[in-house]
């Protein structure tokens, strides 16, 4: 059954199937971390990656693209920041409306744009690091957004853990009123992070657009945006675990992509609906371990600050 | 500059006028998103919200429809506000939906070409237990291992939609279809048929069920103790621990209801205006009822309204792709606005507007 498949190419595989959600769940993770639940990822994911798609088409060039797609995202994701952090309305809410408004409006854009090859993204050169055998082909003959999402992964890792940024950040998330009455802007810092959670969740839905497929379908995003949010309870909100889960799920669908394409005996939905249970399977585990996945959630998570006092 | 400043108590003005004002807003927004497509905005508004009632060409058929689409946008609607009043979010009711029409039409199909009153009866039975079951998944797993429900029933969406396509190609499909996709057409076999009940308007026997859960909802949350629990747990959920209300049967109740509605709505749908099984079976009734439930601000009657006007913008938003060429994403690009403004306009209720001058800290 696993004959006929090459482990370099399926570790290669699994790094590009692994870069949205790991972007789209570091974003996620940021935002979490300031105390707000945006359920919208989903949503932001498919306008990161139809703005991607769009800008790339237009102008030619897929490094745009991805600025793009980031913008294109932060915009939503403003949206959702001006809502719940200026007018006060409910996260859980708020974050379906993004993702049923994202999926709409995407849709809307891409209609043009169907059936299109964007321009390629060029794999990044790393010299004689590239000729190393199994290696090469597995690790090093990528693009560049694969070790900029890594390096994304340890900057967030470092800001948050050892910066004074990191630490405002995390104070609002774990108490408001306490960063609120110590001077800082509760709303403003939070505001910054969904927009950052925007523009990463937009990088992620660019790369599934631009590299990954790379083409433009309505609902191309499939479900990635809600397994990064989950990614985020598996990680029990770090970093590092971020890269864990993604290569985890990255892992898996490319395993059942490559069975379906090697003709197992496991029908097709089977194996399409593995990503989705095995994501399930993991939260389960992750949630059961004696509430362990619960403890290291950030106190404010999803409540509303109004700076009454 | 403006400042938000919290009410004692929420107004009872703005949380019934904040909906009618969160529908304007939207056709003026909408309205506007029309006109960046290039169409009329003041004609794509009418054909969506006026033409599909009064168009003398064409009410004739878009009105009984209005109930058609309405019914299930309703009755997943009213589960789904139980929840929400709860701080339950059951989000997977696609996933439901779809299980209820699946588990119902099997049922069916089990016994044909049996001819008996009491198929569509034992279908319809069968179907709001597939529904439950499923959202029995999310509620469990909340209930044992406190995973997060959210999650877990959205991403049981997808499985069923894999199990869709499974059924519509594997073991539902009609041996005398020639190979294609699908099951036998529902509505056309006697006995398991949801027909239109009276001629000409739309009623068919999911129209009755979304009606009876109207109801059924109203007095659960007006004269019921559940219904009492349930807000107890939503608006205060300490208080309500020291009530002695048990979450984890609050989770189980609410998914179960909700499952149990979303089940019916797909079985209803399946033998009715679907008729079949098929991969596309499922519209995203799961979801806009989502919308629903806050359009009517988690209120049963208020869903009612909410849905039919969902509804409405499902046939009008039809009727402008055929009219006027208006693309159908931009109708569910209009309905997502619609919640945008809901939620937004929500601030009136709870929050005071004051003009105030900057004070120095």
């Amino acid at each position: 059954m696993f004959g006929s498949i090459d482990p370099a190419l399926l570790i290669a595989a699994l790094m590009v199937n692994s870069v949205p959600v790991m972007l789209a769940a570091t974003g996620e993770l940021v935002v979490e971390k300031s105390g707000v639940l945006n359920l919208g990822v989903e949503g932001m994911m498919i306008m990161g990656a139809i703005c991607g798609f769009v800008t790339a088409v237009v102008t030619g060039n897929p490094y745009l693209g991805f600025v793009g797609g980031a913008l294109g995202a932060a915009a939503l994701a403003a949206v959702f920041g001006v809502l719940t952090q200026v007018l006060q309305t409910n996260q859980v809410a708020t974050g379906l409306a993004l993702t049923l408004f994202g999926l709409g409006l995407s849709s809307l854009i891409g209609q043009s744009y169907v059936g299109i090859r964007p321009p390629a993204t060029g794999d990044l050169p790393l010299g004689p690091l590239a000729d190393i055998p199994f290696l090469g082909v597995a690790v090093f003959g990528h693009d560049w957004m694969i070790y900029g999402s890594i390096l994304i992964v340890a900057a967030v890792w470092w800001v948050l853990k050892y910066s004074r940024m990191g630490l405002i950040l995390r104070a609002v998330g774990e108490s408001h009123e306490a960063a609120h009455a110590l001077g800082y802007k509760v709303t403003r810092i939070r505001m910054l992070a969904v927009l950052f959670g925007g523009a990463m969740a937009g990088l992620g839905g660019a790369y599934i657009s631009l590299v990954r497929v790379p083409q433009w379908t309505d609902g191309i995003t499939a479900g990635a945006g809600w397994i990064a949010l989950a990614i985020v309870v598996f990680a029990s909100w770090k970093p590092w675990r971020v890269l864990a889960g993604a290569y985890l799920f990255g892992g898996i669908s490319v395993l059942q992509l490559n069975l379906q394409a090697a003709g197992s005996a496991i029908p097709v939905e089977y194996l399409s609906m593995a990503p989705y249970l095995i994501t399930i399977l993991v939260l389960v585990i992750m949630s059961s371990g004696r509430g362990k996945a619960a403890l290291a959630a950030p106190a404010c998570l999803g409540q509303n600050f109004h700076a009454s006092r | 500059m403006l400042r938000l400043e919290r009410r004692p108590s929420p107004s009872v003005f703005w949380e019934r006028a904040s909906p009618f004002l969160a529908v304007a807003l939207t056709m003026v927004a909408g309205g506007i998103m029309f006109w960046i497509l290039g169409k009329n905005p003041f004609e794509a508004i009418r054909t969506i919200f006026w033409d599909p009632l009064f168009n003398a060409q064409f009410a004739s058929y878009s009105r009984p429809q209005l109930l058609v689409k309405a019914a299930p946008l309703i009755l997943i609607a009213i589960g789904l506000s139980l929840g929400f009043r709860a701080g339950i979010w059951n989000i997977g009711a696609e996933g439901q939906y779809i299980m209820g029409a699946i588990f119902g039409a099997a049922a069916g199909l089990a016994v044909y070409p049996v001819e008996s009153r009491l198929i569509f009866p034992v279908m319809i039975v069968v179907g709001a237990l597939g529904g439950f079951l499923w959202a029995m998944i999310p509620a469990l797993l909340k209930t044992v291992f406190r995973t997060n429900e959210i999650l877990v029933s959205l991403l049981l969406v997808y499985v069923a939609q894999n199990i869709l396509a499974m059924m519509a190609l594997g073991e539902l499909r009609n041996p005398e279809g020639g190979g294609f996709p699908g099951s036998r057409n529902l509505s056309q076999i006697p006995a398991m048929a949801n027909p239109e009940l009276i001629a000409g308007t739309g009623m068919h026997w999911g129209v009755v069920a979304a009606f009876m859960a109207v109801i059924a909802g109203y007095i659960l949350l007006q004269r019921h103790i559940l219904g009492f629990q349930i807000k107890l747990a939503g608006q205060a959920p300490r208080a309500a621990r020291f009530a002695g209300v048990s979450p984890a049967r609050l989770v189980v109740l609410c998914l179960g209801i909700s499952g149990v509605l979303a089940g019916l709505a797909g079985v209803f749908e399946v033998t009715g205006p679907a008729g079949q099984i098929s991969i596309d079976f499922n519209v995203g009734y799961g979801f806009t009822a989502i919308i629903v439930a806050f359009l009517g601000r988690l209120n049963p009657v208020g869903i009612l309204f909410a849905g039919l006007l969902m509804a409405l913008t499902y046939i009008g938003g039809e009727l402008a792709q055929f009219m006027l060429g208006l693309p159908s994403a931009a109708i569910q690009a209009f309905q997502g606005m619609l919640l945008f403004f809901l939620l937004g306009t929500d601030l009136l209720t709870n929050f005071r507007i004051r003009l105030a001058k900057r004070k120095v800290a």
